[in-house]
């Protein structure tokens, strides 16, 4: 039986799981002083083991990276190493006020100026700013930076971002957000930026493009020095989507293809725990001249003391509080530390290599839309034997398999795309494993194909109704009595 | 002459006086799926051919409802807030937005339904 | 081969023959010559688990931690204890290394968490929905105010309390300056709080929401009713930015007819950590929920009809809207808010309103004290929560590199905002009557 409980449904009145000392001081009492004070609050009561064994059992309804194979294209889910988890908690690096005194904090700004150098020397870009609490934060103030550049040089009209329609959602969200104009150009039947298309797209309103590489294809840019020349050309800056950086880490690098912002995922390319769904962090790196307009303070070295300078006039101000997701920082440069140069590449390499040996296999079941060495990652659109079996019930049936399911119905110029990303903390084995229940379940669709349709069949829960979920609106606790009286 | 017309957007208006209905075609529901929530626009709002007038959202999609013609919203089909699944039922039936257009000539420019049945056609 | 690689080279030779290539390099061959990185990263060697150990320890021996120091300093960030519970719960690999909860059916331990957490900030705020977080507050902050700017034709300004944390109003800027969006700061009164007169000058039709927080920045407790009144006057959104703990004993915003409630959700059991990771709380109603930005989670039916959770409203997201979504955001601080339920439900009904109780007991305590040390005067005299302003007789700055010395972080010096001499402290239900004072007796001898 599936635990399901809510600790709302497990709350006693009278119980409770804290304990605080007495109230040493005189208790005050607002309401003398006229402030509204609440008369109910209605938060569950349980007791200490209560709690524990809620979310213990909630937590076994959840699949993770530390229990199997989680293939999700784009999003690099690979092992998150333990010690991360312990650098993170070091009391004396994580029992820190954002506001205390420099002085007090110089052996954690020195950690951080070092992992600015391991990222700038991984980007080979100038100047980095850790601030962005995640990717698409990144994108947005990478983004601003352009604008302002355009904005300082009174370029005001430059208004407008293209983009492939291959690229991340967060893409055009992002663009828009900052205030631009954003333009879609049709990208070439490999995901590849249409050299002629962009040209037409290019008028005197262009502020910058916008690109991953390798593309959401998997598949590396070969052209990008001329699409670079041409941006540069027309005026416009190159922004660079670092979500598919795990390809390429020691073997390019985004600042030496003429990239001029960029932001990493670290939850992705460093390994820090999604933590279902963040925290993340997405620093930004900019060639040297754009390092006037990243967000304030930046972290610099001076005669041996670390400062954080807020004396950047032309900055586009700040993005977030303080100095963005420090605890995941710590774990980033956990992360590279244990690597080292020699282990960053190697990565890229075992990434690639899985992925590439997997679309060698697979290729043979499912239909690969193009066929040509891949990075660390590929797609593929259905199964050869059983074209009308929808992306959606193979994901649904890996699930019965033991499997997570790979990245679905992205990137959009793909019919039916299944996007498979293995990472290289993933042994032979298991590669061989997954792709063993792949094609078991290309056979399902032939020969009993409600297999799929009524999958998954051994999780928590069957297949989930959405439908439901948007028209019922049931959001909370008591929307949940609400309809039930 | 018929007073009904489809845009390539897979929208239908009504001709009745000086109003239209607008709506969508059992076309755009079947590829919408599930619709989930209508949302509608406010009366009184002038509005330009080519605007959005509303959005449709199903599961997976969320699409503008543009407008073909320019005029003002009289009516919006407010049964459609509590039961969005009308448009899935019957699509041709279920209006979304009436609006009162100042310029008849704008409607020249849609197809009628056999046009729409061809464009379809090469869609397809 | 690395520890975390689990690859060997004869297994590596094994796949390439599979491939029918010989050499990793072929996998690379898209790559042009020219942009080939050459050579190797200037990163230093792996390190081992030990050695990393030591140079971590190294640097943390150079910070002083809140070990070292008796924390006095809030402005936004607070000292408040974690139950130990929580590291317990988010320590579990099921959490903290899954992913965005996409596939429901392997999944429902993350969207009930969230399903919970959601229930538990609208009990908190008095409000009808919750996201499913954001990344701090003032991203939260800056989103409500972009979601009333969507809420009302032809809006281009918002009215925000000078009251508002710095942080927050920087990045209120930063974002508003790249949407041609005009902020105007309302003044604070002579008593501390919003000046709703001189917002009257400042609101126009183009407006669409005030901003105020509450308790604000210098520690006192807003008139909420007065900026709702106002915010209705002048058909505008209310925004509530408040103190998560403050709610264990204020009126809930909701109560108050506030639109938007917005927070930092660091003082609900996130550890300190410099500033971050912690959560933005959003919570608003019903009717604006489709305008809402970020993940949703809803209550729903698995196909054999049993109770099951999924993400919904996922049209309003940028994966599927591009660029026409409400917010590029698409993640949420799920473990962070996983925190805040934890804390939530292991302080319970009674345990909020004793932390807050305390924390405010507390820092009416040190507020007495330290005036009648003659060193220090009122800055306000309105109702505080747990953070007050002082000013003091000396030198800020030299106060508190003498309390460093002894031990304290004093408290947050408001030269910074223009407040030459005065000096902001926070007191939690963390400190204890004999360190706060050792804090006086400290100031005493440093004055």
């Amino acid at each position: 039986m599936t635990y399901n409980r809510l600790i709302f449904e497990n709350s006693v009145p009278g119980k409770y799981a804290y304990s605080l000392p007495e109230l040493d001081v005189p208790e005050v009492n607002l309401a003398d002083e006229d402030v509204p004070l609440r008369e109910d609050l209605d938060l569950p009561e349980v007791s200490e083991g209560d709690l524990i064994r809620h979310y213990l059992n909630m937590s076994l309804n959840n699949y993770s990276i530390d229990k199997g194979f989680y293939p999700l294209g784009s999003c690099t889910m690979k092992y998150n190493p333990k010690i991360n988890e312990n650098i993170a908690r070091i009391p004396g690096l994580a029992k820190l006020h954002p506001y205390q005194p420099n002085s007090t904090v110089q052996g954690s700004l020195a950690l951080l100026y070092e992992l600015q150098e391991y990222l700038a020397e991984v980007s080979g870009m100038d100047a980095m700013s850790l601030q962005p609490a995640a990717g698409a934060h990144g994108e947005l103030a990478g983004l601003m930076i352009i604008k302002r550049y355009h904005e300082l040089r009174g370029d005001d009209h430059r208004n407008v971002i293209i983009l492939p329609d291959s690229a991340h959602g967060t893409n055009p969200a992002t663009a828009a957000m900052a205030g631009f104009k954003v333009v879609e150009v049709a990208s070439d039947e490999e995901g590849s930026v249409d050299v002629e298309e962009l040209k037409a797209a290019i008028d005197e309103n262009l502020a910058g493009l916008m690109l991953t590489n390798p593309n959401t294809l998997g598949l590396f840019e070969s052209h990008i020095e001329e699409v670079a020349q041409i941006i540069h050309d027309a005026g416009g800056l190159l922004y660079y989507d670092g979500a598919n950086m795990n390809a390429i880490m020691g073997k390019a690098r985004p600042g030496d293809m003429g990239f001029d912002v960029m932001h990493f995922n670290v939850h992705k390319t460093f390994s820090t725990p999604h933590g279902g769904g963040g925290p993340g962090g997405g620093p930004i790196g900019v060639k040297e001249f754009l390092k006037p307009y990243l967000p304030v303070p930046v972290l610099e070295k001076t005669d041996e003391k670390y400062i954080l300078n807020y004396d950047y006039p032309d900055s586009i101000g700040k993005m977030k509080a303080f100095f963005g997701n420090y605890g995941i920082m710590l774990r980033a440069f956990s992360y590279i530390s244990t690597m080292g140069s020699e282990g960053l590449r190697n990565a890229s390499e075992m990434a690639v290599l899985n992925a590439n040996y997997m679309m060698h296999r697979l290729k043979k079941t499912y239909n690969l839309p193009i066929e040509k060495v891949c990075k660390h990652e590929f797609v593929l659109s259905g199964i050869k034997d059983s074209p009308k079996t929808t992306t959606l019930d193979i994901a649904k049936r890996l699930l019965d398999y033991g499997f997570h399911a790979p990245t679905v119905y992205f990137p959009l110029i793909i019919p039916e795309a299944m996007m498979i990303e293995p990472t290289e903390t993933e042994s032979k084995a298991t590669l061989d494993k997954f792709m063993e229940a792949l094609e078991a379940i290309a056979k399902e669709a032939v020969e009993s194909p409600e297999l799929l349709a009524e999958a998954p069949h051994t999780t928590p829960v069957r297949r989930v109704d959405e439908v439901h979920a948007a028209k019922a609106l049931i959001l909370t606790y008591k929307d949940m009595l609400n309809e039930e009286n | 002459m018929s007073n009904l017309f489809f845009t390539e957007d897979h929208e239908w208006v009504r001709l009745e006086g000086k109003k239209v209905y607008l709506g969508i075609s059992d076309y755009a529901q079947s590829q919408l799926g599930d619709i989930v929530y209508v949302e509608l626009p406010e009366e009184d709002d002038e509005v330009s051919a080519g605007d959005s007038v509303g959005v449709i959202e199903s599961v997976k999609s969320a699409s503008d409802l543009f407008t073909p013609v320019s005029g003002i919203v009289v009516e919006v089909n407010e049964e459609l807030e509590d039961a969005p699944e009308l448009l899935n039922e019957d699509a041709m039936e279920n209006w979304i937005v009436a609006i009162e257009i100042n310029d008849e000539s704008e409607l020249e420019e849609l197809m009628d339904e056999d046009e729409y049945k061809n464009f379809l056609g090469d869609e397809a | 081969m690395h520890r975390y690689i689990p690859t060997s080279s004869a297994l590596v030779e094994e796949m390439l023959k599979d491939i029918g290539i010989s050499s990793i390099d072929e996998l690379f061959v898209d790559i042009p010559q020219e942009l080939r990185f050459k050579g190797d990263l200037n990163i230093p060697g792996a390190l081992s688990e030990l050695e990393l150990l030591r140079k971590t320890a190294d640097f943390a021996s150079k910070n002083k931690s809140t070990d070292d120091l008796t924390c006095f300093l809030g402005a936004g960030v607070y000292d408040h204890f974690v139950p130990l519970v929580i590291d317990h719960v988010i320590s579990r690999s099921e959490f903290y290394t899954s992913y965005t909860p996409y596939q429901a059916e392997v999944a429902q331990g993350t969207l009930q968490a969230i399903f919970e957490y959601q229930s538990l900030v609208a009990e908190l705020t008095g409000m009808e929905v919750s996201n499913a977080s954001m990344y701090d507050g003032s991203n939260a902050a800056i989103e409500a105010a972009f979601l009333s700017l969507a809420s009302k034709r032809k809006s281009d300004n918002i009215l925000v309390s000078e009251g508002l944390h710095p942080e927050v109003k920087g990045v209120i800027k930063t974002y508003c300056h790249f949407r041609d969006i005009e902020v105007h700061f309302v003044p604070l009164k002579e008593n501390g709080r919003t000046d709703y007169e001189k917002a009257a000058e400042l609101v126009n039709d183009q407006s669409a929401s005030i901003m105020v927080q509450n308790p604000n920045f210098y520690g006192v407790i807003e008139d909420i009713p007065a900026m709702v009144d106002f915010a209705k006057e002048n058909k505008l959104m209310s925004i509530d930015y408040v103190d998560p703990i403050s709610l264990g004993l204020l009126e809930a915003p909701g109560n108050q007819g506030v639109d938007i409630v917005v927070a930092d959700g660091q003082s609900l059991g996130n550890g300190l950590n410099y500033g971050g990771p912690y959560l933005g709380i959003m919570a608003l109603k019903k009717k604006d929920v489709r305008k809402m930005p970020g993940r949703l989670v809803g209550l729903t039916k698995d196909a054999e009809g049993d109770r099951a959770f999924v993400l919904t409203l996922q049209a309003r997201e940028q994966h599927i809207r591009r660029f026409k979504a409400t917010s590029n955001i698409c993640s949420n601080q799920s473990l962070n808010m996983l925190v805040a339920s934890i804390y939530l439900v292991a302080l319970g009904k009674k345990g909020l309103r004793e932390v807050a109780l305390q924390s405010a007991s507390k820092a009416a305590y040190l507020k007495k004290e330290l005036i009648a040390t003659g060193h220090f005067e009122e800055v306000y005299s309105s109702p505080l929560f747990k953070e007050f302003s002082l000013k003091y007789k000396g030198d800020v700055k030299e106060l508190l590199k003498g309390l460093e010395e002894e031990g304290f972080l004093g408290g947050f010096n408001l030269a910074s905002c223009g407040r030459e001499g005065e000096l902001l402290i926070a007191v939690t239900e963390k400190r204890t009557k004999a360190e706060m004072d050792a804090y006086v007796d400290a100031v005493r001898r440093l004055s």
